[in-house]
């Protein structure tokens, strides 16, 4: 069955707090803390940020507790203005990227964990081997039958439209990590991110595998554990509807039935 | 558990079924039929209701009654079937339990639809 209550060995228990010398207007954020090396289990630990002499984004926060207040505090960032996908985390209970989430934006405390029902590296860091081999298996990159053109393969402003609310998608792992039915079956549904992938090559005018990327995509769990929840429209820190993305490969695999 | 597969094994493992498409849209298709069946089931027992016995039976015997709760009985469940068979495929992960379970939902479905048509049938066509 499903599992619906954290094993035992992930059972969150309460960490250490840690103060701001001299600090008048503080914030508390709670961070979860696991370390692979030391055989506990996980924490939540609290740091009481300055927020006079802090950032205006979570990402900011994170750094400065990483800076000044415990150097140990593992987490993935890079460009810091929503490109890369690196920060995706929860945040207050939503997934979303540290980088372009404020915390003007946040009541209270800020209570930060890694990605929903993820394997976990170290603190806030998640194993996100499987879902990029699951981005791999949608073969992500153009595949043509036709004879390589002189110069490059034309396009309508029409076709290219199509691919708008698509080829913005960074990959950071929100929408799918957000899906309970990527929490219960991760090892054979896609999900939303590499739906929406996928649905980025099938209605790419210059793509000639539309009928064999369908075929691969016809699979009770590939495709159909989508069961419009819609958590990854609500997740999605681009503003991207995967939920609709995922509906469009239904109504092909439904055209193509005749 | 710890294997030695490489991750895009385990993704692509016993590959595409082929299949799944027929199920969706049969799902819907029978969510579909169930909006005026459903509708007639409510209308007339809410319009029979507090009629005793024989008017029951004097209106489960004319044909439309009869036919329409054959069709309601028997799209209910197909609808219940496809439904609780995704249910199970979210849920049970274990081979044996999930093909038990199965088994147990097909069984049980094919049994309520035949003795509710039954029961419609021996009524309609009973003395």
């Amino acid at each position: 069955m499903a599992e619906f209550t954290l094993p035992k060995n992930s059972v969150v228990g309460k960490g250490k707090t840690v103060k701001a010398d001299g600090a008048t207007n503080t914030k508390p954020f709670h961070v979860y803390r696991w370390n692979p090396d030391d055989g506990e289990n996980p924490k939540m630990d609290t740091f009481e940020v300055d927020m006079d002499t802090c950032g205006p984004m979570v990402l900011d926060a994170l750094i400065k507790i990483k800076n000044e207040m415990d150097s140990s505090v593992t987490f993935r960032r890079s460009c810091r203005e929503g490109v890369c996908g690196s920060c995706a985390m929860n945040i207050n209970g939503k997934n979303g990227l540290a980088c372009t989430t404020a915390i003007e934006d946040t009541k209270g405390d800020v209570a930060i964990t890694p990605l929903p029902h993820q394997e976990i590296i170290k603190d806030l860091v998640p194993d996100l081997s499987n879902f990029y081999a699951q981005y791999a298996s949608i073969k992500p990159w153009m595949q043509t039958q036709s004879p390589t053109p002189e110069k490059e393969r034309l396009q309508s402003h029409e076709d290219r439209e199509k691919l708008d609310g698509l080829y913005e998608c960074i990959l950071c792992a929100c929408c799918s990590t957000s899906c309970p039915s990527y929490w219960w079956n991760d090892d054979k549904y896609l999900g939303p991110a590499v739906l929406l992938q996928s649905y980025r090559w099938l209605i790419d005018s210059r793509d000639d595998a539309t009928g064999e990327r369908l075929d691969d995509l016809e699979d009770p769990f590939r495709l159909y554990r989508c069961h419009t929840i819609m958590n990854c429209a609500n997740a999605c820190p681009k503003g991207l509807n995967p939920a609709k993305a995922i509906a469009e490969i239904k109504q092909m695999m439904v055209e193509r039935q005749g | 558990m710890k294997d030695m597969k490489t991750p895009i094994a385990k993704v692509r493992g016993l590959g595409s079924a082929k299949g799944g498409t027929h199920h969706w849209l049969t799902h819907r298709v029978t969510a579909i039929a169930n909006i005026p069946l459903v509708i007639f089931f409510v209308v007339s027992f809410v319009g029979n209701a507090g009629k005793g016995h024989a008017e029951w039976v004097a209106w489960l015997k004319q044909p439309i009654a009869s036919v329409l709760m054959i069709l309601f009985v028997a799209n209910m469940v197909y609808h219940m079937r496809l439904g609780l068979q995704v249910l199970i495929e979210d849920y049970v992960y274990d081979p044996g339990t999930k093909f038990a379970s199965m088994i147990a939902l097909t069984f049980s479905c094919v049994l309520i639809a035949a003795l509710s048509i039954f029961s419609i049938l021996r009524i309609a066509f009973g003395g």
